[in-house]
């Protein structure tokens, strides 16, 4: 029942507050339903894979083939996790942020939050396709209504670019079901399906290319920076922390065990487009001055590195790219929460009219730098475990060009350190000054954020194998799935 | 059979009344009365009560599939005729005799829906053309309307006289008019007046949808006709033409479909293609209307290219999708005095309901999840993949289908993210405020959603 109420609390509860006209309760409403949904979630993760409570299969659409059938499994776990987190995270950071007509803005963002779960815990290809258009549409409307200037059109260019690619998904959701003997849409029928390798190859790249879209990979990055630039603070947040996620959870869940054997023979042009990805984005963070632009493109190198790893096809690069969801995720959420403070106080986000913030908010940048120092992977934080084994991973690749991956990769490393510690130094050291704004270093609220952000960073830092046991399942059956070594040597 | 003779008897009856009764308003209520009654009429025969037992000698059939289709149509053109019937006031003097003229088009949809023989079919077509001809001409004192029903006229003479030539060359071929072919067919050689004549009623069966390149028409008398009489040609004309497309084609040359399926399918691929470019470009949203009825003909001649299982069902549900949402639109649009998009502007914020009701129905035709737009498109594509080597043309379509969302939303961004004009009058407003086009436009957008989440709710009256 847990996946369930993942869905239905968000949905009801963002339902409920279009009707709430006062700003100031439909913002505690907001707050707690997403705390609800967070025990539940919680709740779920604590509970083994598998469980009773876990799983829940109803009738709906049987004409079609389709069952609303949903599941927690390890990975889904970690990902629904992510999103019960993320919602009151954001929530509290923005607390003081005034929307005009603030009870839809909230109610949008429960109801793309009810999309996002539904994504990650969808175990019927029609639901999936549903969960996946669904969580698009409110995030269209926020962008769209509370953005920046420009807003109407950069919007559009995302929302057209992610509706290619899912409609292209749909036609090779509509091919498997036809091959399934029992016509479902079921995930296991399309686990056992054994499709030729031609097959494999076109339905593999309908299929990448509604993920590739949403992660985004190189080259289908570009509605990327311009709609993180100009969303609202709490939708970039929301959109760069969890919704890239479901293009890797497709890719892991929908992707590699369905076309085991394309996904062999692509893997490397795949790989490739994801070194070029990683650099190219590092290249253009470390000329950027707008603070949100060098961060929206340093989450297309990170990305581009899981992506990398997922193809690796091998347990230990799956268990980094599961653990690197999650860190990623609450690393780029802290990122985007003190520029978004960084941005209200001062009036800019251009690290050239910044400088020496941390005589004047020396607990921002004690957050500042923690985050940072995860962002870029170094011991004891969150994002040294993934990388690390993400790297391994890559390394005992079967690809003949591991070689180039691994170099490409590591340059990613170098580069991200660059541009990461450049922004550190340009906006809160440095002998250029910016006068006080005369406002408090933080206020109660975004240091409970920041706080539960590198709690969490740290302790996954020095105890990650408390995440590491619940995705382990998962991965090995994942990887079990993929490995088409022995049918290729035949 | 019940649906045929009432819908004659209330198109005469309606004939009268406005002789006999001064007050329009009565007359309107007589003939939503009349609609309701149809409505009630078809459901009957469906479980059976069949009032008017007529011999035709096999030259109708009532199928299941016509009767659920027809349920369709005449509920859409209640709910048409409760949100748009007092525009009709405004477009001439005679306003009873436009719904006389209605009542006899759904004469007509009936005999194309329910054909057995070529010449019932052409005699539906035109029961259908003929008033379509007046209604499209009935704003006299308008030289757009005047000139668009001009251009109907002659273009759909001539398309006219085409299907004509085409039975007349099948019936050379065969010595009847009876629609099972099958055992020309299955000769080695089709016979040159065979194909001939097949072609011949493709190309006027594709005028008469709009299909590219037979489409001229549609964009100017679609624009020239009055409103409110282009949403009922838009939706329910279109979609009854092509349930006699698709019926024809199934009866007749099922057998022969090798030889015609190309031909359709590269209608199908110019249909698509024109219909949602050139929408992209309008500056008014009528004329966008008219060019997506042009791109949803193309998603619908899937169906026909397919003829599968399948592309019944999913006929049916994009009838229903496709009416259900357009009328609604061209309800709205009819009572509004600015047509280019910029007239939607912030209607988000002064009439919530409406905007909201027109986000439902521009989510459907884009084909947005839990719309029945979006279940009515899966059926489609469903359909056509199980074709072998028709992967270009679904990938086609679904491109297509993209490209439809950037026009239909532009009406949406005027409505909720565009400030209203500050010389925008209150009296658009006022229009919209009638109780009875309110709760139609909910009931059209419930409906939608409705058959969007379970789709079982239409389909289990065609098998059941």
């Amino acid at each position: 029942m847990i996946p369930v109420l993942l869905i239905l609390i968000p949905l009801l509860g963002g339902l409920s507050a279009f009707f709430i006209k006062n700003e100031k309760s439909s913002r505690i409403w907001t707050l707690l339903i997403s705390l609800i949904v967070l025990v539940f979630g919680v709740y779920g993760v604590t509970l083994k894979a598998g469980a009773a409570g876990l799983t829940y299969n109803g009738e709906w659409m049987q004409a079609l083939g389709g069952s609303f059938s949903v599941a927690l499994d390890g990975m889904g776990q970690l990902l629904c996790l992510l999103t019960a987190i993320g919602f009151p995270l954001i929530f509290a950071a923005t607390w003081n942020n005034t929307y005009k007509n603030a009870n839809r803005f909230f109610a949008l963002m429960l109801l793309s939050q009810a999309g996002l779960m539904g994504v990650f815990v969808a175990m019927d290809a029609l639901l999936f396709y549903f969960f996946w258009e669904l969580a698009l549409i409110p995030v269209y409307f926020l962008c769209s209504q509370w953005g920046g200037e420009d807003r109407i059109r950069v919007t559009f260019k995302f929302f057209i670019y992610t509706f290619v690619g899912s409609v292209l998904m749909l036609i090779g959701i509509l091919y498997l079901q036809s091959q399934t003997p029992d016509h479902s849409f079921s995930i296991y029928s399309f686990y056992k399906l054994e499709l030729s390798p031609n097959t494999q190859s076109w339905l593999f790249w309908l299929f990448f290319a509604a993920f590739a879209i949403k992660m985004p990979v190189w080259p289908l990055h570009t509605w990327q920076p311009d709609t993180y630039e100009k969303s609202p603070g709490a939708v970039t947040m929301v959109l760069s922390g969890i919704m890239v996620k479901m293009g890797v959870l497709g890719l892991i869940r929908w992707l590699l065990p369905v076309f085991p054997v394309a996904a062999y023979s692509w893997g490397d042009v795949v790989g490739t487009l994801c070194i070029i990805g990683i650099i190219y984005a590092s290249l253009i963070a470390i000329r950027q001055d707008d603070i949100r632009r060098l961060i929206a493109y340093s989450s297309i190198a990170h990305i581009g590195l899981m992506c990398l790893a997922v193809f690796s096809a091998n347990e230990s690069g799956m268990q980094g790219v599961m653990i690197q969801m999650f860190n990623h995720g609450i690393n780029i959420i802290g990122l985007w929460i003190l520029a978004d403070i960084i941005e209200k106080k001062y009036g800019t986000r251009k690290m050239s009219g910044l400088g020496g913030l941390a005589q004047q908010a020396p607990v921002m940048s004690i957050f500042f730098v923690i985050i940072a120092l995860a962002n870029i992977a170094l011991p004891l934080t969150n994002g040294f475990v993934g990388e690390f084994l993400m790297f391994n991973g890559v390394i005992n690749t079967a690809s003949n060009y591991y070689f180039i991956f691994i170099i490409g990769a590591g340059m990613g490393i170098i580069l991200g350190a660059v541009y990461t510690l450049n922004m550190v130094r340009k906006t809160f050291y440095g002998a250029n000054i910016v006068p006080s704004s005369g406002m408090p270093d933080l206020s109660w609220n975004e240091k409970l954020a920041l706080s539960v952000i590198v709690i969490i960073i740290l302790i996954l830092g020095v105890y990650p194998q408390l995440f590491l046991n619940i995705s382990e399942d998962i991965s090995k059956m994942i990887v079990n799935k993929v490995d088409v070594r022995g049918l290729i040597s035949k | 059979m019940n649906a045929l003779i009432l819908s004659a008897i209330f198109g005469v009856l309606m004939m009268f009344s406005g002789v006999m009764l001064k007050q329009k308003a009565s007359v309107r209520n007589i003939a939503c009365t009349g609609m309701a009654l149809l409505l009630i009429a078809v459901l009957l025969e469906m479980k059976g009560v069949v009032l008017f037992n007529v011999n035709t000698t096999g030259m109708l059939s009532f199928t299941r599939f016509t009767l659920v289709f027809n349920a369709i149509i005449f509920f859409s053109t209640f709910i048409y005729l409760l949100l748009s019937a007092r525009e009709m006031e405004n477009v001439g003097v005679n306003y009873a005799e436009f719904f006389a003229l209605i009542f006899f088009i759904l004469c007509g949809v009936v005999l194309v829906t329910a054909f057995k023989s070529l010449l019932i079919l052409f005699l539906g077509i035109e029961i259908i053309s003929i008033p379509l001809y007046i209604l499209t001409g009935s704003d006299k004192r308008n030289l757009k309307s005047n000139e668009a029903s001009l251009k109907y006229f002659l273009m759909g003479a001539f398309s006219t006289g085409i299907m004509l030539m085409g039975i007349a060359l099948l019936y050379g071929a065969r010595g009847s008019f009876a629609t099972d072919f099958s055992d020309l067919m299955t000769a080695e050689k089709p016979s040159p007046l065979l194909i001939g004549g097949i072609l011949l009623i493709l190309f006027s069966m594709a005028f008469k949808v709009s299909a590219v390149p037979f489409h001229f028409w549609t964009p100017d008398v679609y624009d020239g006709a009055p409103t409110v009489f282009t949403s009922f040609m838009a939706t329910i004309v279109k979609v009854a033409v092509f349930v006699g497309f698709i019926r024809l084609f199934n009866d007749s040359f099922d057998e022969t479909q090798k030889q015609w399926r190309f031909v359709i399918a590269i209608i199908t691929a110019a249909t698509l293609l024109v219909g949602n470019i050139t929408a992209v470009f309008q500056q008014s949203v009528k004329r966008m209307l008219a060019y997506s009825s042009i791109a949803q003909a193309g998603f619908m001649l899937l169906a026909v290219y397919a003829m599968n299982s399948d592309s019944w069902e999913g006929l049916l549900l994009y009838a229903a999708a496709y009416c259900f949402a357009t009328i609604g639109i061209f309800a709205v649009l009819a009572k509004m005095n600015d047509i280019t998009f910029s007239g939607f502007n912030g209607l988000g914020k002064k009439d919530p309901l409406v905007a909201g009701t027109l986000s439902v129905f521009l989510f459907s035709l884009a084909g947005i999840p839990l719309t029945a737009g979006f279940l009515a498109k899966f059926y489609m594509l469903k359909a056509a993949l199980s074709v072998n080597g028709s992967l270009w043309l679904v990938i086609l379509a679904v491109l297509m289908a993209a490209v439809s969302v950037s026009y239909y939303f532009k009406v949406l961004q005027a409505m909720y993210f565009k400030e209203p004009d500050i010389s925008s009058d209150q009296t658009v407003i006022q229009a919209f405020k009638q109780p009875v086009f309110r709760w139609s436009l909910i009931v059209l957008a419930v409906f939608i959603i409705l058959l969007g989440l379970f789709p079982g709710l239409l389909l289990t009256w065609y098998y059941f």
